[in-house]
């Protein structure tokens, strides 16, 4: 089923592929900066806008006709972190290394 | 109670619609495959049961006198992997659930009926390689397999077990799937969230667990696979590895996975509980959030089985907090459980019993869990007894308690025969003081501190009484299993014919035929009643009222 | 069974179905679940990342200079262009353009082809390297960027190695499974099985590989980027 903007998702598709290209650019760059603690956050946060940008425009999700694909997203993120955080929990507060 | 009719002719249903080996194992009838995996881990049933007596045979005595330490070692490995991962994880879901849940819907099938077959082959390919493993030498490293010793210093074949593990894993994950989108997608017209039976949201909470849970055990095993083969130094201390991230990475799957193992089981005994108390549920949006809670908190919880491995401080007081959260869910249903046979008009049927065991039973496993949660006793009791007594006496006290009570209450469904009500009374209190016997000494050895995974407990002699009282209970519970597998068998050539409905119970699998056609309902059922409507059911039909003067 | 309507019985509607959207939405809810799990999957191998990068800052910084970022990035930019070729393909799979969707699948599967490619060449690059671990690696006298005079503790690289391999070997197994259902997309399409009514497979198929593409999206600045600095 063709979802809702027939009139051109060709143009919302292009732009998104061309914003992806120019963050994979810009993230690239940015690492050769030497931007001390915020390398690391930047470079995960132009990650997750491109998995983000991939997600609801390229998947759909945006668009989703069902809040339910949104919520198997959300839960599969949830879970993710959840997983990452309660473990780092532990590392980051042993006293010894 | 159970009421037989006599038949002729024999109606065309899912068993005899088709006959020969490759109609079974070609099927993709969610009814056929609930009886493969039947089969299959009942199978598996018997060779974790075999290692467990011979583990109860060798501490009959003080003395490491049947089998040598290694031996030793590799049965209790054996036992937990096989019962874990082949009988417990899929026990329920995958025979009753598969069974039922399409129907318990009015669906036709699941989802995924390919996809159904093929979570059996994976889970019998797994399985071979698993029986495989243990014929040429099993695995010595305790089912929880840690590192370093996993990967670095065990001889046994843990690469095998674990790709066995990985498969019969893929196959949990691809029921989990199918079960949430049948739940979601297939549900008959007028079947809304808040009229579906609660084994149904128990089923959807374990699916979730399974669908979450499951892969992070996967990507564990390979990574152990990965260091034994390359000396990668992921766990290896000696590397920089932490040993305590495979503890972290394999008790995020393997704690909800005892919720895997239980959650179903409690959709069983609230079907249960309704129909022998001829009530509806007491509290049925509590009892489902619940489940969806359980699986969540569950997920919370993990490090408690880490507390004195080395995990920090912080971590352990919010885990054991966490841990004291996760409880209150399954305390929330044992209330409504109880609050339902509260002025309800009960019936002793064996499922009735095998429930009441369960609520009994599952409640001390509970509690004992908590205070295993609790820091400062758990410092003493890890590693102890006390332990193993808790696990069993809720993946066996509850799990399979609700797994046998779930066979007998739904058997005339699934065959079309009545088991003989009289033996299935007797081995359910077998079953019951056979259990207890076997498991209750357990919390007192283990409080006195007799450690676990041991084969020699000749520096404490006076452990010996327990140990024996142990092994003597084990006996009496293998007879009571011995029990239901005998008559059930007797059953399907002997037994009485069921009716549709033997147990006037509520909901749709009831209002089809035993055993039901393939497609299970003549025509799609259109759901206007509520759940658990046993005040309807019980109330005798009005006579037709015959207009006067015609 | 008597659910059969009179109406047309679209040929691709299975039997337990009541109709093809059910069978479409049942399917799409499938295959997004499954991704559920395998966010989970890979999760666990980012966890293990995270703990070492913590512990090990430096020597996986050092790691990370010594592989190749500028192929890692082409291998972004081409997953990404197949990502765009996906999305084409399943418009044109919606809209009835069948040469269109057949370009496209056959575009993508080059793509993805391309990008095994230059994971290979990476994959050499560190053997010949003796960068892969286990007997033969050696990671000696590698200056921790920024820190002079340090050099990285070659066991700690030999974990940030270990976790390259595992986190994009599994990747790339799965990009390989990829390129097989996608090869059986080419084929369905090339006879002519998709229609704006029935194109589902390559929909699902679809939300598959953009999947593939967002753990790489994680994986290159992640593996490749942590110390770039000149």
């Amino acid at each position: 089923m063709t979802e809702h903007s027939k009139s051109s998702p060709l143009k919302l598709y292009f732009g998104i592929w061309a914003t992806l290209l120019l963050f994979t650019f810009i993230t690239y760059e940015a690492a050769t900066i030497d931007l001390g603690p915020f390398n690391a956050p930047v470079a995960l946060g132009i990650a997750t806008l491109k998995a983000t940008l991939v997600a609801l425009f390229f998947m759909h999700v945006w668009h989703a006709s069902e809040k339910l694909t949104k919520l198997v997203v959300v839960s599969a993120l949830f879970f993710l972190l959840l997983l990452l955080g309660l473990t780092m929990a532990d590392y980051a507060t042993r006293p010894w290394s | 109670m159970q009421i037989a009719i006599p038949q002729t002719a024999e109606r065309e249903n899912y068993l005899n619609k088709e006959y020969g080996i490759w109609s079974w194992l070609l099927t993709t009838d969610h009814k056929r495959i609930a009886l493969l995996y039947l089969v299959s881990i009942t199978f598996f049933f018997f060779i974790g049961g075999f290692f467990a007596l011979l583990i109860r045979l060798e501490l009959l005595t003080p003395a490491g006198d049947l089998v040598q330490a290694d031996t030793y070692n590799k049965l209790f490995t054996m036992h937990g992997m096989v019962m874990v991962f082949f009988f417990l994880i899929p026990s329920i879901p995958a025979t009753l659930g598969n069974f039922l849940v399409p129907m318990m819907i009015g669906a036709k099938d699941l989802a995924f009926p390919r996809i159904n077959l093929l979570s059996w082959y994976l889970y019998i390919i797994g399985g071979a390689l698993m029986l495989h493993c243990i014929l040429t030498g099993g695995v010595d490293t305790g089912w929880t397999f840690y590192a370093p010793f996993s990967t670095n210093f065990t001889n046994t074949k843990i690469v095998e077990a674990g790709i066995a593990i990985f498969i019969a894993g893929f196959s949990s994950i691809l029921t989990g799937l199918n079960f949430v989108v049948t739940i979601h997608r297939m549900r008959a017209p007028g079947m809304t969230w808040s009229r579906l039976p609660l084994f149904i949201w128990a089923h959807y909470a374990t699916s979730i667990i399974q669908l979450l849970g499951t892969p992070v055990i996967a990507i564990t095993i390979v990574l152990v696979a990965a260091e034994r083969a390359l000396h990668l130094g992921i766990f290896d201390p000696k590397l920089g590895g932490d040993p305590l991230l495979f503890q972290h990475l394999f008790w995020f799957y393997s704690h909800p996975a005892v919720y895997i193992m239980i959650l179903p089981s409690m959709g069983v005994i609230t079907e249960i509980i309704a129909c022998f108390s001829r009530k509806r549920i007491f509290g049925y949006h509590f009892v489902a959030f619940s489940s969806i809670a359980i699986a969540v908190f569950g997920f919370l919880v993990w490090a408690h089985h880490m507390f004195v491995a080395g995990i920090s401080v912080y971590s352990a007081l919010v885990f054991s907090f966490l841990s004291y959260a996760v409880a209150l869910p399954s305390a929330i249903k044992v209330f409504n459980w109880t609050a339902t046979l509260y002025k309800g008009s009960i019936h002793y049927d064996a499922p009735m019993l095998y429930a009441f065991g369960f609520l009994g039973l599952f409640t001390i496993g509970g509690l004992t869990g908590l205070f295993l949660a609790a820091l400062g006793i758990n410092v003493h009791v890890t590693d102890t007894y006390f332990v193993v007594a808790h696990f069993h006496y809720i993946m066996v006290g509850g799990a399979v308690m609700g797994y046998l009570g779930g066979m007998h209450f739904w058997w005339p469904k699934i065959s079309g025969k009545l088991y003989p009500e009289g033996w299935a009374r007797l081995a359910a209190l077998i079953v019951f003081i056979g259990f207890n016997l076997t498991f209750f000494p357990q919390f007192v050895l283990g409080y006195m501190g007799m450690p676990r995974r041991y084969y020699d407990y000749s520096h404490m002699p006076e452990f010996q009484v327990l140990n024996v009282l142990s092994t003597a209970g084990s006996t009496v519970l293998g007879i009571g299993y011995l029990l239901p597998m005998a008559y059930f068998l007797w059953s399907m050539r002997y037994g009485k014919p069921a009716s549709d409905n033997p147990w006037n119970a509520a909901g749709l699998e009831w209002k089809t035929a035993s055993p039901p056609p393939t497609f299970n309902f003549d025509q799609e059922p259109v759901v206007t009643w509520e759940a658990y409507n046993y005040e309807e059911l019980d109330t005798p039909p009005k006579p037709q009222e015959v207009p006067v003067g015609r | 069974m008597g659910l059969h309507q009179e109406e047309e019985h679209h040929p691709e509607l299975l039997h337990h179905f009541a109709e093809a959207e059910q069978q479409r939405d049942a399917a799409s809810l499938g295959m997004w679940v499954f991704l559920a799990t395998e966010v989970m999957f890979f999760g666990g191998m980012f966890c293990a990342y995270l703990i070492y990068r913590h512990w090990y800052f430096g020597d996986f910084a050092a790691a990370s200079k010594s592989i190749d970022a500028k192929l890692g990035g082409t291998n972004t930019a081409v997953l990404i262009c197949s990502s765009l070729t996906v999305v084409l393909a399943v418009w044109a799979a919606q809209t009835a353009r069948k040469t269109l969707l057949i370009a496209m699948l056959a575009i993508t599967m080059l793509l993805g082809l391309a990008f095994l490619g230059i994971k290979g060449k990476e994959y050499k690059d560190k053997f010949e390297e003796h960068h892969v671990p286990g007997a033969s690696f050696s990671f000696e006298h590698v200056p921790i960027p920024g820190h002079a005079g340090e050099y990285a503790n070659p066991r700690h690289a030999q974990i940030f190695f270990s976790l390259y391999f595992v986190m994009t070997g599994i990747h790339a197994l799965h990009m390989i499974v990829g390129l097989g259902i996608f090869s059986w997309l080419f084929a369905m399409a090339w006879k002519g099985r998709f229609t704006p009514e029935y194109n589902t497979p390559v929909e699902i198929s679809g939300l598959y590989w953009h999947f593939v593409d967002i753990i790489w999206i994680y994986l290159f600045p992640l593996l490749y980027l942590i110390d770039r600095h000149p």
